[in-house]
C-alpha cells in the first residue's frame, strides 16, 4: 500500500507495524467487520418482520394459522439455536438445489435423495461450480442472513406476542365500543401501544443478536473470527511479515470490539426506552411525568 | 449389526469406551440415535458441573456487586460486564489461546511441577469458561433479585433483632433465591444449550470424542442429509429441557412452600439463546 512497505523484511519498528496493519489481508479483515455490521443491519429488520408475522399469526382466529404461528414460536425454545444454524444452512441449500434440479437436470436422473444421501446433477448446483469466488461467498452470506432471520424471527415473535398480550384489555374494549373493526383495533390501538412492552425484550434480543454474529464463522462465511484465526496464526519466514502465534491478541481485539458494541447499544436502548415510555400508562412513563413536573 | 449391538458398540463412544472407528458407510438410524445420544453425555457433564460451581460463584458475585465498598463492587461489576457483554464463542477462543500459552513443561512450585497440558483439553478448559460465563449471568439474575427483596421483609428482620450474617442467612438469601429462581431456571436451560458450542470453538476433539452436535454434524457432513441428525439432537435437547424444568420446578416449589399458592412465582420459559 505504501512505498516504504515494498520490502517488509528490511523495515522494522513503527514502520513495520504500520505496513503490517495495512497489508492486503488486514484490509480484508477490516472489511469483514463491515460484513458483520451488514449482517446485523439486514437481519434485525428481517427478524422483526418475521417476528411480527409470527406473532400476528399466533393471535389469528383461524385455528391452523394460529397453530402455525405458535409452533414457530415454541419450537426454538427447547432446542439449541446453533442446531438451527447448522440445520437451516444445509436444508435451505438442498431445497434450492432440489427445486432447480427439477428444471435443469435430465428427467432420467434418479431422485436426489438416495437413501440417506443427497446428490444432484452438476447443472443444478447452486452456485455453479464454475461461478466466481465472489458469487460463492455472496451466496453463503445470503443463506446466513436468511438463517439468522428465521431463528431470530422466532424469538422476536415470542417477544412481540407477549407484548401484544400485555396491552391492557380495556384499551381494546374501548376501541371496540367506539365501533372500530378488528383490523382497525389492531392497527390503531394494539400495535402503537405494544412497542413499549416489547422494547425490553427486543433490546435484549438485539444484544443477543450482536453476540450471535461470531457464529457466521460456523456458517462458512469469512467473518472476523475467520480472519482473526488466519492472521493471528504464527507465520514462518516464508511469509512477508513473519511473527509468532498472535491469535490471543486478535481475539482480545474482538472481545473489546464486542464489549464496546454491547455497551453502546445498551446506552442507546436506554434512551429509546425513555422515548417510548413518554405518555404511557406504565411505571416508566409515570416516573418521566413526575420528573418533568 | 443389530440395533442392540450398535448401542453396545457406540453407547459410550464419546468417552472413549467401545468401538474406536466411527461408522463410515451405510449409516442407520440406530447408529445416529446411539452416537448422538452418547455425545449428550458431554453436554450433561459440562452443564451440570458448570451450574454447580457457577451457582456458588454467582452468589459471591451478586453479594459483591451489592456491596458498598468499591473494592468488592467494581471487580464484580467488571467481571459480569465482560462475560455478559461478549460472545461465548469468542470467550472460548480467547480462553483456549490463553491456556495454550501456559508453559508446556508445567509450572514449578516449591520443587513440584504443576502439569498444564490438561488445561487445554475441552473437559477442563471449556468447563472453566462455561463456569465463569454462567456465574456472570446468574450473578446478574441474583443481583436483580437481591435488589427486589421487599422492604418490609428487611424491616421485619430488623425488628426481630436479626443482624449481620444471621439476617442474611435466614431472610436475605432465601428471598433472593426465591425471587431469582424463575430467571435462574432459564439460565440453566440455556447453559445446557450453550454447551453445544464447545467443540465448534477452539477446543480440539480428541479421537473424535465429541458432544451431541459434533456427531450430528459428522453425520450431516457424511450423508449430506440434515433432516435426520439435527432433529435427533433437537429431540434429545427437548428431553433434557424437560428434565431441567422438572428439577428446578421442584426446587422452586420448595423455595415457595411458605406462600399461599396464588402468590407463588411461576417458572416461565424465556428465550436467551446465544450468549
Amino acid at each position: 500500500m505504501f512505498a516504504a512497505c515494498a520490502d517488509p523484511k528490511a523495515i522494522e519498528g513503527l514502520t513495520w507495524a504500520m505496513c503490517y496493519l495495512t497489508s492486503g489481508k488486514h484490509q480484508d479483515f477490516y472489511w469483514s467487520f463491515v460484513t458483520v455490521l451488514t449482517l446485523l443491519a439486514i437481519t434485525a429488520p428481517a427478524a422483526l418482520a418475521m417476528g411480527f408475522a409470527g406473532a400476528t399469526a399466533a393471535r389469528s382466529h383461524i385455528a391452523p394459522v394460529s397453530w402455525l404461528g405458535k409452533i414457530y414460536i415454541w419450537i426454538v425454545r427447547g432446542i439449541p439455536d446453533i442446531v438451527f444454524f447448522l440445520f437451516f444452512v444445509i436444508a435451505l441449500d438442498q431445497a434450492i438445489e432440489y427445486a432447480k434440479s427439477a428444471f435443469v437436470c435430465p428427467a432420467t436422473d434418479p431422485s436426489p435423495w438416495q437413501g440417506l444421501e443427497f446428490r444432484v446433477c452438476q447443472a443444478a448446483k447452486v452456485p455453479l461450480s464454475t461461478a466466481s469466488p465472489f458469487i460463492h461467498s455472496a451466496y453463503g452470506f445470503v443463506l446466513a442472513v436468511v438463517t439468522f432471520a428465521i431463528v431470530f424471527g422466532a424469538f422476536a415473535a415470542n417477544v412481540i406476542y407477549g407484548a401484544m398480550q400485555a396491552v391492557p384489555r380495556a384499551q381494546l374494549e374501548t376501541a371496540e365500543a367506539y365501533g372500530l373493526s378488528r383490523s382497525q383495533v389492531f392497527r390503531r390501538i394494539l400495535v402503537p401501544q405494544m412497542w413499549v412492552y416489547a422494547l425490553p425484550g427486543l433490546g435484549n434480543l438485539w444484544m443477543i443478536l450482536i453476540k450471535a454474529t461470531p457464529l457466521l464463522f460456523l456458517l462458512g462465511v469469512k467473518d472476523i473470527v475467520y480472519y482473526a484465526r488466519e492472521l493471528g496464526g504464527s507465520k514462518t519466514q516464508v511469509y512477508e511479515y513473519p511473527h509468532g502465534d498472535w491469535r490471543l491478541y486478535y481475539f482480545l481485539g474482538l472481545l473489546v470490539f464486542y464489549l464496546v458494541f454491547t455497551k453502546v447499544s445498551e446506552i442507546g436502548l436506554n434512551r429509546l426506552t425513555r422515548q417510548f415510555s413518554r405518555g404511557q400508562a406504565t411505571s416508566g412513563g409515570e416516573a418521566l411525568r413526575k420528573g418533568a413536573a | 449389526m443389530t440395533c442392540w449391538e450398535t448401542v453396545q458398540a457406540y453407547g459410550l463412544r464419546s468417552i472413549g469406551i467401545g468401538e474406536n472407528l466411527l461408522p463410515r458407510s451405510d449409516y442407520t438410524l440406530c447408529q445416529q440415535f446411539t452416537l448422538i445420544g452418547s455425545g449428550m453425555l458431554w453436554n450433561i457433564y459440562f452443564g451440570v458441573l458448570a451450574l454447580l460451581f457457577g451457582f456458588v460463584l454467582a452468589n459471591v458475585l451478586a453479594l459483591a456487586k451489592n456491596a458498598h465498598s468499591p473494592f468488592a463492587r467494581k471487580p464484580a461489576e467488571w467481571f459480569v460486564f465482560v462475560f455478559r457483554g461478549s460472545p461465548l464463542f469468542i470467550q472460548f477462543f480467547l480462553a483456549y489461546e490463553l491456556l495454550v500459552m501456559l508453559p508446556r513443561t508445567g509450572i514449578p512450585v516449591f520443587g513440584f511441577t504443576i502439569e498444564t497440558a490438561w488445561t487445554t483439553r475441552a473437559w477442563a478448559g471449556a468447563l472453566l469458561v462455561l463456569f465463569l460465563n454462567t456465574a456472570a449471568y446468574s450473578a446478574e439474575i441474583f443481583h436483580g433479585a437481591l435488589k427486589s427483596i421487599p422492604k418490609g421483609d428487611l424491616e421485619a428482620a430488623d425488628a426481630y433483632g436479626l443482624t449481620g450474617f444471621q439476617k442474611f442467612r435466614r431472610i436475605e438469601w432465601p428471598t433472593m433465591l426465591r425471587l431469582g429462581w424463575p430467571g435462574y431456571t432459564n439460565e440453566a436451560i440455556f447453559l445446557f444449550h450453550a454447551t453445544t458450542l464447545v467443540f465448534f470453538s477452539g477446543f480440539p476433539t480428541l479421537g473424535q470424542r465429541g458432544d451431541a452436535l459434533y456427531y450430528a454434524n459428522y453425520f450431516a457432513d457424511k450423508t449430506f442429509n440434515p433432516f435426520i441428525p439435527y432433529p435427533i439432537v433437537g429431540f434429545y435437547f427437548i428431553c433434557l429441557t424437560l428434565i431441567v424444568t422438572t428439577v428446578y420446578g421442584a426446587v422452586n416449589r420448595k423455595l415457595n412452600r411458605h406462600l399461599p399458592s396464588n402468590q407463588r412465582l411461576k417458572i416461565r420459559l424465556r428465550p436467551n439463546l446465544i450468549r
